[in-house]
């Protein structure tokens, strides 16, 4: 097997511009800083804010895994099977700990497709209950598309879940550590699955929490907006959002988030009511939001569209 | 005047090779031909044109399950019918409408799905049985992206309800509306991991908007417009008689309801 990494050629020359430069290091490229321990036994990869390319290899979004007395929880697997397979590799350079488990949190490609590196291993492949139909319905797209960019070998197969969590939740226990597992409603997107380690106050909303990359919205925005009290509700004292900082305060994190999605369908109800066409409110609903997130113009007018396609039937 | 632009255009629509507007890869325009003769017929010739019909897309889709397509045909071009095509779709006339006296082919808003990169091609059928085409070239998302929304089940529960919306500001003599009609549009494409089986297509297939017996327009519709189908259209002013819309799938499932019309329907 190829050393994982051989294959991300960003690894080594982020390593070597970040020893020539310690101040360059944000700006290196994700691979440079590998995965960081934010929590004890808990390591993340914090994801660049750009799109899926032959140089990141659909590494773009923050992913990670759990170390525990018996097993090792990985959450998300990664953008792609190459992607996967890097990570696999941080976590077999740290532990020979078997990996049972291994999280989906939904339905996205930036998450979804590093599974393909852990079939080996046998873990369960555990998702909401929505992500199975969710996968059905766009995976072969997901695949086809990433395929264009990183060539069918490196994005892997589509990989369904074997352990469903319905509206009840569920608990995976590692032995010194039992994580708490939720399925939201629509929000983010259809099959949103959140985990919380309660004993360390650490939550993984997973894409429930975009920090500086512009959130993007495929659930529902008014669903959104009430799950996101609800993550603010469990009190934790630090989360790992799916994009941005490895780890952040939720309070302060979420605040930002709320003000754009409230902002998205204020003034989307605006353009409805006006008779705005939906064309004509992608180029201009929440235009004042620009300023404050990265990949904003790749990412508001589809939120426009799909906040018009929710709250016009209000 | 009218008829001296109309000609003018037409003389330029004569004089371009081919279909200046979309884009010219030789696949695409040969997709293109192909198409013309499944769709409209062998003997079909349709005519370009920059001038008779225009259509507006977004150029890189923000929303591959919806991507929102306007349609204008100049006045007093005698347009009696629509079409518009999405190229490379797997199931490509997405829609094709017939104007009634009581109805207005200037403008027309329609949501589509699209697969991937494609022309869509908007096809006006005028008095004299000739048609006229244009076309915008449409890339489609990458992202989170795709074709099928994840909502698109929940559509299933409130099927066939409508809502009617009317604004102001209508080009003289006629009035805006909006046709919102709750429906899947399944395109027969998503599978069912569990039973192995594709869930079967329904689609909407026919909606007739009408005043009094007099028709607005009629459409026929398949797998390519986009869950929960909106139709922006234009209806002539002067006539205080109710809306009756008619909608049916493809199942056989039919539903019609009643808009009253609104005040400014009459007196604009």
């Amino acid at each position: 097997m190829i050393p994982a990494r051989d294959i991300l050629p960003t690894t080594r020359r982020g390593a070597l511009l970040g020893a020539a430069c310690l101040c360059c290091l944000p700006a290196a490229g994700w691979a440079s800083t590998g995965v960081e321990e934010v929590a004890p036994g808990v390591f993340i990869r914090r994801g660049p804010d750009a799109e899926a390319d032959r140089e990141n290899l659909g590494g773009i979004a923050n992913i990670g895994f759990v170390i525990g007395r018996d097993a090792v929880l990985v959450t998300d697997p990664g953008g792609s099977r190459a992607d996967g397979a890097w990570l696999r590799g941080e976590i077999r350079a740290l532990t020979d700990r078997p990996i049972r488990h291994v999280v989906i949190s939904h339905v996205h490609p930036d998450h979804a497709f590093g599974a393909g590196a852990f079939l080996a291993d046998e873990p369960e492949f555990v998702g909401h209950a929505a992500l199975t139909p969710a996968l059905a319905a766009r995976g072969d797209f997901y695949r086809e598309r990433l395929a264009e960019i990183l060539g069918a070998e490196a994005v892997g197969p589509v990989v369904m879940p074997t352990r469903e969590v319905g509206a009840d939740g569920t608990v995976i226990d590692l032995g010194d550590r039992r994580l708490r597992l939720h399925a939201h409603p629509a929000a983010h997107t259809t099959c949103d699955l959140s985990m919380l380690d309660a004993e360390a106050g650490l939550l993984f909303p997973a894409d429930l929490l975009f920090v500086g990359r512009v959130p993007s919205l495929d659930g529902s925005l008014t669903g959104w907006l009430g799950e996101l009290d609800a993550l603010e509700a469990l009190g934790a004292r630090q989360a790992v959002p799916g994009h941005g900082p490895a780890l952040v305060e939720p309070g302060p994190a979420i605040a930002p988030l709320r003000r754009y999605l409230a902002t998205l369908a204020e003034e989307v109800r605006a353009a409805i009511a006006a008779g705005q066409p939906i064309g004509a409110a992608a180029r201009t609903a929440a235009a004042g939001e620009r300023g404050n997130w990265t990949l904003f113009d790749d990412y508001n007018g589809r939120n426009v569209t799909q906040a018009y396609k929710e709250l016009e039937w209000e | 005047m009218p008829k001296r632009l109309i000609l003018a255009a037409c003389l330029v629509a004569l004089a371009a090779p081919a279909f200046a507007a979309g884009n010219m890869e030789p696949d695409r325009v040969s997709r293109w031909e192909d198409l013309t003769y499944l769709i409209f017929g062998d003997d079909a010739r349709i005519a370009p044109t920059e001038s008779l019909v225009t259509l507006a897309a977004p150029a890189r889709a923000e929303d591959a399950a919806l991507v929102p397509v306007t349609i204008a045909t100049a006045e007093g071009a005698g347009v009696t019918g629509l079409s518009l095509v999405v190229d490379e779709n797997p199931g490509p006339l997405a829609a094709r409408l017939r104007f009634g006296p009581a109805g207005d082919p200037r403008e027309l808003g329609l949501r589509v799905r699209v697969d991937g990169y494609t022309n869509l091609h908007a096809v006006a059928t005028l008095a004299d049985g000739s048609m006229v085409a244009n076309a915008v070239f449409v890339k489609g998302s990458g992202g989170c992206s795709a074709p099928i929304g994840l909502s698109d089940v929940e559509a299933m529960a409130d099927m066939g309800e409508m809502r009617m919306k009317f604004a102001a500001g209508g080009p003289e003599g006629s009035g805006r509306a909006t046709l919102m009609v709750r429906h899947p549009n399944f395109n027969g494409m998503q599978m069912n991991q569990v039973s192995r089986l594709y869930t079967p297509a329904r689609y909407v297939t026919e909606v007739e908007v009408s005043r009094g017996g007099e028709l607005v327009f009629a459409m026929e519709s398949d797998i390519s417009l986009a869950t929960n189908p909106v139709i922006d259209f234009l209806y002539r002013t002067g006539d205080a008689r109710p809306f009756t819309v008619s909608v049916a799938d493809s199942s056989g499932a039919r539903w019609s309801q009643e808009f009253p019309a609104p005040e400014s329907a009459v007196t604009n």
